[in-house]
């Protein structure tokens, strides 16, 4: 009965609120978007010179994926480069092949070098009379289709389904304490529990709200790839705003000003994105590597990773789904303890 | 005075400390049941603060209290206190309606009987036009008229009001008194932090409070006496500072 009055009065609040209620649930699709435009562009097509090359090779190069200008001598492919007009050229010098890069982008610089490569292995396969078959490549996940969006997307999904749920119910948990109507509740019969029950109740129907429009709009939007069940994808987005949400109201008792609770995003929020899965930790020392583990974005990136990448089931992530609820029920716990600050019983 | 059961508040040796800062320095007091008692004192004196743990939301370092024979704190009691708090605590986007129904159901009121206690509290503090306004429009002193409305609404036996009529005009203020003490006479025990000096002068009883040390307790006319004065004004000077 409390909880539900509770409930009731955070919800019209909300519905008041209309620039916060924007901010929760129509940012993380405006940002998403913009990762998608970021990410997933047109493929990358690299313009190469070329000087005087066997004609098949320039002919099996031009359908290799890479747009082809031909130069009359190595000088000129050399000028078109540092004009950057091109990314790279191919040549041959003193009888021997030599590719040169313009090599400012590690990316571009590996694209080109795998197109070659690729060529170069059909070429010689060709040169053998079709005694060997061509080899097929295939890939485990992904494919290559698979842009950059798709496989950092899920991540996407977890970081702003978490961040802006735990700022927006970590500045209204204290704006409670800082307008003095905490106080008030606790000159009531409502229970620490209470409070932070109906706070997760209340903020949760919209975040409910906010993990269904997000998943809907980046899977079905934007296309993002899925290969998984969508219901896993909805509890584990979900999960992870409950978390934020447990996580955002429960740190909100160690700020004493909107602006201090801005100053938790360097500190908790930004080191949970680059543990999140963003960037790849292999190379990490296991040291820091463990304290990927106590971050709870981690479990819901990497099960969400699972669910839409490899399409896996219940049995792969119900570890993570786990611990997203450990975690959120231990925060909610902390919080009730720490409002014992405020009233003991 | 003397027999136990018409005690309302008791206060007995209570000690405040915020740290090294000791703020009630060892009050004890008593609050008769159906009494209008007055707690006068500086600014900074500690009367929110020995009033806030008559309201049960905070605890004493060291001393007892009790408010109807039930030692505090205690989660049950609270729908026996209604509380106003020094500064309003609001929900401003809310209108004052939706605000009276939520502290309502804090208290279990609902259906016909919030309806007639939200009429009934908003009637009193002549509010009743303004009900289906939000609040971030109310003036001050409509703020503080509503956060008293919301004190009354589950009928508490016991009213804590801390510096109730700040801001509100001596017309509506008036009319407040005449029903604070048709409350009292009803039975209802009101505690009430004041600077006003003519609303001292309605309090049955005066409690002078300085640096955390209850320096005087009587009637209004009883300090009045007791310091030579004519006015309670004079009577809280002579206390509050003027003479050690
Ligand atoms: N939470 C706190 N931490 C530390 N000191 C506090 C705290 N609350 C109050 N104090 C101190 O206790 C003293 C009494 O404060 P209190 O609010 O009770 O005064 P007051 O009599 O209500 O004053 P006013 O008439 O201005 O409202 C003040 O010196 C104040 O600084
Ligand atoms: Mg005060």
């Amino acid at each position: 009965m409390r909880v539900r009055a509770l409930v009731i009065r955070i919800v019209r609040q909300f519905v008041r609120d209309k620039r916060t209620m924007a901010l929760l649930i129509a940012a993380p699709l405006l940002v998403l978007t913009m990762m998608y435009l970021v990410f997933s562009g047109d493929k990358y097509e690299p313009k190469v010179g070329v000087v005087a090359i066997p004609a098949p090779f320039q002919a099996k190069l031009e359908t290799s994926g890479m747009e082809i200008v031909a130069f009359g001598s190595i000088e000129e492919a050399e000028n078109a480069l540092a004009e950057r007009k091109i990314d790279a050229y191919a040549a041959i010098r003193d009888g021997k092949p030599l590719i040169k890069l313009e090599g400012s982008d590690p990316g571009k610089n590996k694209s080109i070098l795998l197109l070659f490569g690729q060529t170069m292995q059909d070429e010689t396969q060709a040169g053998s009379a079709g005694i060997l078959p061509e080899p097929s490549v295939g890939y485990l996940h992904g494919g290559s289709e698979m842009t950059a969006f798709d496989s950092l997307g899920p991540v996407f999904i977890g970081v702003f389904a978490f961040f802006f749920v735990f700022l927006i119910a970590g500045v209204s948990f204290l704006k409670e304490r800082t307008s003095g109507t905490l106080e008030r509740l606790l000159a009531t019969p409502l229970r620490r529990w209470e409070i932070v029950v109906g706070y997760i109740l209340g903020f949760g129907l919209f975040t409910g709200i906010q993990a269904v429009l997000i998943a809907a709009y980046s899977i079905h939007g934007l296309g993002l790839m899925m290969e998984g069940s969508i219901w896993l994808v909805l509890l584990v987005t979900l999960l992870l705003s409950v978390t934020a949400l447990s996580f955002g109201t429960f740190l909100s008792a160690f700020a004493k000003s909107e602006f201090q609770m801005i100053q938790f995003i360097p500190l908790v929020i930004v080191p949970q994105v680059f543990f999140s899965g963003l960037f790849d930790l292999e190379s990490m020392s296991p040291a820091l590597r463990w304290i990927s583990h106590l971050m709870p974005l981690k479990y819901g990136a990497d099960a969400l990773r699972s669910v839409m990448i490899r399409g896996e089931g219940w049995s792969v992530i119900d570890d993570d789904v786990f611990l997203l609820l450990a975690l959120s029920l231990a925060f909610m716990a902390a919080n009730v303890l720490a409002l014992r600050k405020h009233r003991k019983i | 005075m003397t027999h136990e059961s018409s005690s309302c508040v008791e206060i007995r040796d209570v000690i405040r400390n915020f740290g090294e800062k000791i703020v009630i320095e060892r009050i004890s007091l008593r609050v008769e049941r159906g009494e209008i008692f007055g707690l006068l004192g500086p600014s900074g004196s500690g009367k929110t603060t020995l009033v806030k743990m008559l309201a049960g939301i905070d605890e004493a370092t060291s001393g007892e209290i009790s408010l109807l024979g039930v030692k505090l704190p205690k989660l049950a009691m609270m729908n026996r206190i209604g509380y106003m708090a020094q500064s309003d605590a609001l929900y401003a986007e809310l209108s004052a309606q939706e605000n009276l129904s939520f502290f309502g159901s804090l208290f279990e009121l609902g259906g016909a009987r919030l309806k007639e206690r939200i009429h009934y509290a908003m009637k009193l503090v002549g509010l009743e036009e303004h009900l289906n306004r939000i609040v971030s429009e109310y003036s001050g002193g409509m703020k503080r008229r509503l956060s008293l409305a919301i004190a009354l609404l589950h009928e508490p036996e016991v009213l804590i009001l801390d510096e109730p009529t700040v801001g509100i005009d001596p017309i509506l203020r008036k009319s407040i008194w005449n029903e604070l003490e048709a409350l009292s006479a009803a039975g209802t025990t009101i505690i009430v932090t004041t600077h006003v000096m003519d609303e001292a002068d309605k309090c049955h009883r005066l409690g002078m409070i300085r640096d955390g040390k209850l320096i005087a307790i009587g009637s209004p006319t009883d300090l009045k006496t007791r310091t030579g004065s004519s006015t309670i004004e004079e009577a809280f000077l002579h206390y509050g500072g003027e003479r050690p």
